[in-house]
């Protein structure tokens, strides 16, 4: 296994949810632990899956994949990438809306109307959630899938760039 | 002058006008792609706009994004470098009617300096020396041989349907014309379908010599000599110098009076290049104007002692310029352009980590880089990720300078084109000093050592 391989399989891991990875060949052996490694108690998990695995599959943690249908559409960081997230389960399930453009957040269409939505509002795909402006044109901005509010992250009359989180919406 | 500009650029470029900025006391607006949002010139700038994802037409070439960016930032001017939006006209046309300051000439001027064929009846029309052609196709033998005659030997005959080299032949002499229009002919036939011809005067010898230039509002013009930029590989060009050792003390009075006379022709406004091809015999033809600052105009900084970018911000606030022309008067500098390529493997493309870097120092060494340790050149824009400039009292102290410099110069992880400079400063024809656009044809990729 030359230092490119091992590259290779460090990424292949990374991306994984295996918490730590044994490897030994006739000269030569490996051992890569990840952050989740403590998280499961030492437990190994490996997957058939990978292709230059040799031991045995096991279960993995179980992870929700939420809906992401267009690139605005991101969920909350992983927990095999991000070890902040493990500790609340059900933040891996949101969907962080994120600005398609440049320009000036608006929760309403005009001052003295009621907001598009808040939280606890249920959306679905065609729901204006907000508007941006730029260059006094007023984007209305849509939501693409069904769910629910949980979170407004910019506050009204907000400049906003571009893939900037907007709102935690939990799919539906 | 202005309170705040908006760079709509990115890497070396960026950096470079942000620090002239810096000096200014203007503030500073960066924007970026995602795939640039570590990049130093957000991390310089006062402020940073992510604009798009990686793709330079979702990104740098987004003018809704770009302009939304500097609303909501309040900048009084955008800066657009080189590349990207600078030479759009559309883009400066969006800026003035905004009330934007574009930092750099009108949209009319970029419209005009575009379209060659506008550019070249411009041109003449100020007097200044265009290449001879034929303006219509060539109708017969004999009414190219005239044409010829007209134009003078050599001449080039183009398949006015052509491009990659094919339906092309030089003619030397009358005696010649004959066969040699006849032979291209068939070539554009089989290539293209269409046998019409043209002519042009053959330029022998060809040397890309440009001439820096500045206008204002009140129509005053200055010339700031010119650079040598003949070292090219496929029209990219790989090292500049300043001034050019092919121009004599008479020829840059004539060049610099045409160039002054081109900028005038349109009241240009801002920094400006005109770019000339000059033949063995120093005569010389316009080629084309650039309405921008461009890559190599550290050479002239270096040479002139002036901060170009500073001048052309100072230029767009409506301050007035000094003089009519600034000489080389003794100093030199040379500029090489080193890429993310590898040049032993056809120029190959080379993004990716840079895990260990030196940058090279020391008097009369200049580098303009966004590049660090541990920086990942991406793959979405261009391979140019440095500029080494050094200067000296005479040419042979900046290519001793330059060849110190290039061998302290370390990137680790990709493959540069650095070992192609250290082989062209041993090249016998560059240092000859006597070198035209042919060069890099002759140049022998095995005097390069990895």
């Amino acid at each position: 296994m030359d230092q490119k391989d091992i590259q290779d399989l460090i990424k292949l891991i990374n991306k994984s949810e295996i918490s730590e990875f044994k490897l030994k060949e006739k000269d030569f052996s490996i051992v890569i632990r990840t952050n989740n490694y403590s998280k499961n108690n030492g437990t190994t998990v490996v997957t058939s899956a990978m292709p230059q695995m040799m031991a045995p599959s096991m279960h993995a943690p179980a992870m929700a994949a939420p809906a992401a249908s267009s690139a605005n559409l991101t969920s909350a960081p992983k927990a095999e990438s991000n070890t902040e997230e493990n500790a609340v389960i059900d933040e891996s399930n949101l969907v962080v809306y994120k600005s398609p453009i440049v320009g000036t957040f608006y929760r309403k269409s005009a001052p003295d109307k009621p907001v598009f939505v808040k939280v606890d509002d249920k959306v679905t795909p065609g729901t204006v959630l907000c508007v941006i402006e730029a260059m006094k044109l007023f984007n209305e901005i849509e939501c693409e899938i069904s769910g629910t509010i949980v979170k407004v992250l910019v506050d009204d009359a907000t400049p906003v760039e571009y893939d900037q989180p907007l709102f935690l919406i939990n799919p539906a | 002058m202005f309170k705040k500009i908006l760079i709509a650029n990115r890497g070396e470029i960026a950096l470079r006008i942000i620090r002239s900025c810096k000096e200014m006391g203007i503030a500073t607006v960066a924007v970026y792609s995602t795939a640039d949002k570590d990049s130093l010139h957000v991390k310089f700038a006062d402020e940073a706009v992510c604009i798009g994802s990686a793709k330079s037409s979702d990104s740098y070439l987004n003018i809704p994004n770009i302009m939304a960016a500097a609303e909501i930032t309040n900048a009084d001017a955008i800066h657009p470098g080189y590349g990207f939006l600078a030479e759009n006209a559309g883009f400066a046309k969006i800026c003035e009617e905004t009330k934007i300051k574009f930092i750099g000439p009108t949209a009319e001027m970029i419209s005009k300096m575009g379209d060659k064929i506008t550019a070249k009846e411009t041109m003449i029309a100020a007097g200044v020396p265009c290449i001879p052609g034929s303006e219509d196709l060539i109708k017969s033998i004999e009414a190219g041989k005239k044409m010829a005659e007209k134009i003078g030997y050599p001449v080039i005959v183009k398949a006015t349907a052509g491009g990659g080299g094919k339906g092309m032949r030089i003619i030397k002499s009358p005696e010649e014309f004959e066969k040699n229009m006849e032979s291209a002919q068939k070539e554009a036939a089989a290539a293209f379908g269409n046998d019409g011809m043209y002519l042009e005067k053959f330029i022998v010898e060809p040397r890309h010599i440009e001439v820096q230039i500045a206008g204002d509002k009140r129509g005053n013009v200055c010339h700031l000599s010119e650079r040598d930029c003949s070292v090219q590989r496929r029209h990219q060009k790989l090292i500049e110098e300043c001034p050019s050792p092919f121009v004599d003390e008479k020829l840059r009075k004539k060049m610099g009076d045409a160039a002054i006379k081109a900028a005038k022709a349109i009241k240009y406004e801002g920094m400006g290049t005109i770019e000339f091809l000059v033949d063995k015999y120093k005569n010389f033809y316009f080629m084309e104007m650039n309405t921008r600052i461009q890559v190599e105009h550290t050479i002239t900084e270096q040479v002139m002692n002036y901060d170009l970018i500073a001048e052309q911000i100072k230029i767009a606030a409506g301050e007035n310029i000094v003089g009519n022309r600034y000489l080389p008067d003794g100093m030199f500098a040379m500029e090489c352009r080193i890429n993310a390529e590898n040049p032993l493997k056809n120029f190959a493309p080379n993004p990716g980590l840079i895990k260990a870097l030196h940058i090279p120092n020391g008097f009369g060494v200049r580098v303009d880089t966004h590049i660090h340790e541990n920086y990942m050149v991406p793959p979405f824009y261009d391979s140019m990720i440095a500029k080494l400039i050094c200067t000296g009292r005479s040419r042979d102290e900046v290519i001793r300078r330059m060849r110190r410099a290039l061998k302290e110069f370390r990137i680790h992880g990709i493959h540069t084109t650095i070992p192609l400079h250290l082989a062209l400063l041993e090249n016998d024809e560059f240092l000859s000093g006597s070198y035209d656009t042919g060069i890099m044809e002759r140049f022998d990729y095995d005097t390069i050592e990895e």
